[in-house]
């Protein structure tokens, strides 16, 4: 789909490590995403997927090992990147529509007035229309309900066309139809645009048609693979350090026995968090 | 009696001339009116409305001072309002942090002001104008700061408002993307603590808010557009302002008391629009929700 560029890796982990004290994270992470690419982040709570999205974002600095985007080590910030945050609902004075929020994602960063140029305007409407919003683009944002907004969050990151989607657990507190809907927006997009993914969930089920790779971190160890490979009863229990069992039926996959809050340390998920934003 | 009482609140005689030697004054609050307008939205939605009133009480301490040591009142109350903007921007990114950073400044910037005027030996009302507005009184090379201060501020303001927009409403992704947002940040605190100093000549420290925040907060419950909402925060500013001088001419009264009163009046009424705005709920939503019943 995006021919030549295939040779050259969105992003490219090497050697990367992650610790706070003398907790690990992760260590010795090499991995490289390809355009088109869909790679699922998964694993328990406190092992690092979301700084792994911060290191990514240039938020988050690297206790060893390089984080290259397009060839080059990270920046804060790049108009390259899309980005979905953890579902928090816009504040209820936010005044602006739905549609002013995806203009923010293709003309957001430049200085002046919040007018748009046509072509912008144009993006947009194109963009509402992709994300099914076009009858609500008009409503004020706040006005929407929790999956209208994550809808017009999808619509905001890849409005810009980005090379790479940072999706971090962008399915929390959707119903299974929302949950359905948002995964295959996402997934429409990275086949339209050869947009690599990279999606930070818990749970893997509503992305598992979607998934090229998965990238399974957990007890300071980390497994990358198919979703065939990396979910297996073997691995888990391997990475758990404990009997882990995991069942696949009719298209979904099932984790039991899995330590529950295994490599949950509450305390630093809150240090890696802005405040006001709840887990 | 009672015709004493409303005499001294509403006077019209003489209003022609008596228009006539404050219209530099009714110019200077219409500006005024143009930046508390402007920059409100955006002390909505960064939450700093707090802020406003604690730069505005250190404002107060440096104009005091200056009154004290004789010096330009409006430039001792920027650099007293710049340096607690600074500080709080600095100090105070997360909002817990700020707000007990702004409750510290408050009351140290309110006592310092206090000292300061109870050893300024001169002319009474120009202590209480600080604190309750003055702009009648204020003279020509002073209203020259003002006008030239607001200038920096809505010309700030214009050339940072779309990245500004984008960090105020959405921190995370603004960075994500990009977008300097501690830098912006700081610009906003700066320009936050000009347009606190140059209020504070008209309405008084105490009631900057009626400025900075009331029309901005009567705008956002009667629109969302990105557009209308400064534009309608400008006019309910400026009328707020402008209606406020012109009614307090003729009676003996500080202009403050009328300018927050129209300035309230104007927030009651959009509460009452934007009440019945949501219970009837937009075209489009109210379709939505029917199509997906």
């Amino acid at each position: 789909m995006t021919g030549g560029r295939n040779s050259t890796p969105v992003l490219s982990l090497s050697a990367a490590s992650l610790s706070f004290g003398e907790r690990q994270l992760w260590h010795n992470l090499n991995l490289e995403v390809q355009p088109g690419e869909f790679l699922a982040v998964l694993g328990p709570n406190g092992t690092g997927k979301t700084s792994l999205i911060k290191a990514i974002l240039g938020q988050q600095q690297l206790t060893g090992g390089t984080v290259e985007f397009l060839g080059r080590p990270v920046a804060r910030g790049s108009r390259q990147i899309g980005y979905i945050p953890q579902q928090k609902l816009l504040d209820r004075s936010t005044p602006l529509r739905a549609r002013d929020v995806v203009a923010l994602g293709v003309d957001g960063h430049r200085w002046g007035l919040p007018v748009s140029s046509r072509a912008v305007k144009a993006r947009v409407d194109e963009v509402l229309e992709s994300v099914g919003a076009t009858d609500y683009g008009n409503v004020p944002v706040a006005m929407l309900s929790g999956g209208e907004q994550q809808r017009i969050r999808v619509g905001q990151s890849i409005a810009a066309r980005p090379r790479l989607l940072l999706c971090d657990e962008p399915l929390l507190s959707l119903d299974l139809h929302h949950q359905r809907s948002v995964s295959e927006l996402i997934d429409e997009q990275r086949t339209a645009l050869g947009t690599a993914v990279v999606f930070v969930t818990h749970d893997v089920n509503p992305i598992l048609p979607f998934v090229d790779r998965v990238l399974y971190l957990a007890g300071g160890r980390f497994r990358v693979g198919t979703p065939d490979e990396v979910l297996r009863s073997e691995v888990l229990s391997y990475m758990y350090d404990t009997p882990v069992e995991v069942i696949r039926s009719r298209g979904r996959v099932a984790v039991l026995g899995a330590p529950e809050g295994y490599g949950v340390h509450d305390h630093l998920e809150h240090h890696e968090r802005p405040s006001g934003v709840l887990g | 009696m009672g015709g004493d009482f409303w005499s001294q609140i509403f006077g019209f005689a003489d209003y022609g001339e008596l228009l006539w030697l404050v219209k530099n004054s009714i110019l200077a609050g219409a500006l005024l009116g143009v930046v508390g307008g402007l920059i409100g939205p955006f002390v909505m939605t960064r939450d700093l409305a707090f802020a406003v009133h604690g730069v505005s009480e250190l404002s107060f301490a440096g104009a005091s001072a200056a009154l004290l040591f004789g010096v330009n009142v409006v430039a001792g109350s920027i650099a007293g309002s710049l340096a607690a903007a600074i500080l709080i921007g600095i100090l105070g990114a997360k909002a817990r942090e700020r707000n007990s950073i702004i409750a510290v400044l408050m009351p140290f910037g309110l006592g310092l002001g206090i000292l300061f005027l109870s050893l300024y030996g001169g002319r009474s009302v120009n202590k209480f104008g600080l604190l309750t507005g003055q702009i009648v009184s204020v003279d020509n090379p002073q209203l020259l700061w003002l006008v030239v201060v607001s200038i920096v501020v809505i010309a700030g303001l214009l050339v940072i408002w779309r990245p500004l927009t984008f960090a105020s409403v959405d921190e995370d992704v603004a960075t994500a993307r990009g977008v300097p947002v501690r830098t912006l940040s700081l610009v906003f605190m700066v320009l936050l603590g000009l347009a606190t100093a140059v209020s504070i000549q008209i309405v008084g420290a105490l009631l900057v808010l009626a400025l900075l925040v009331t029309p901005a907060a009567a705008a956002m419950r009667v629109t969302s557009s990105p557009l209308l909402t400064p534009v309608l925060s400008v006019v309910f500013a400026v009328v707020s302002v402008v209606g406020g001088i012109l009614l307090a001419l003729g009676g003996g009264l500080p202009i403050s008391p009328y300018v927050t009163t129209i300035s309230f009046l104007i927030y009651l009424v959009c509460r009452l629009v934007g009440w019945r705005r949501e219970k009837s709920g937009p075209g489009p939503r109210a379709r939505l929700s029917k199509a997906a019943a």
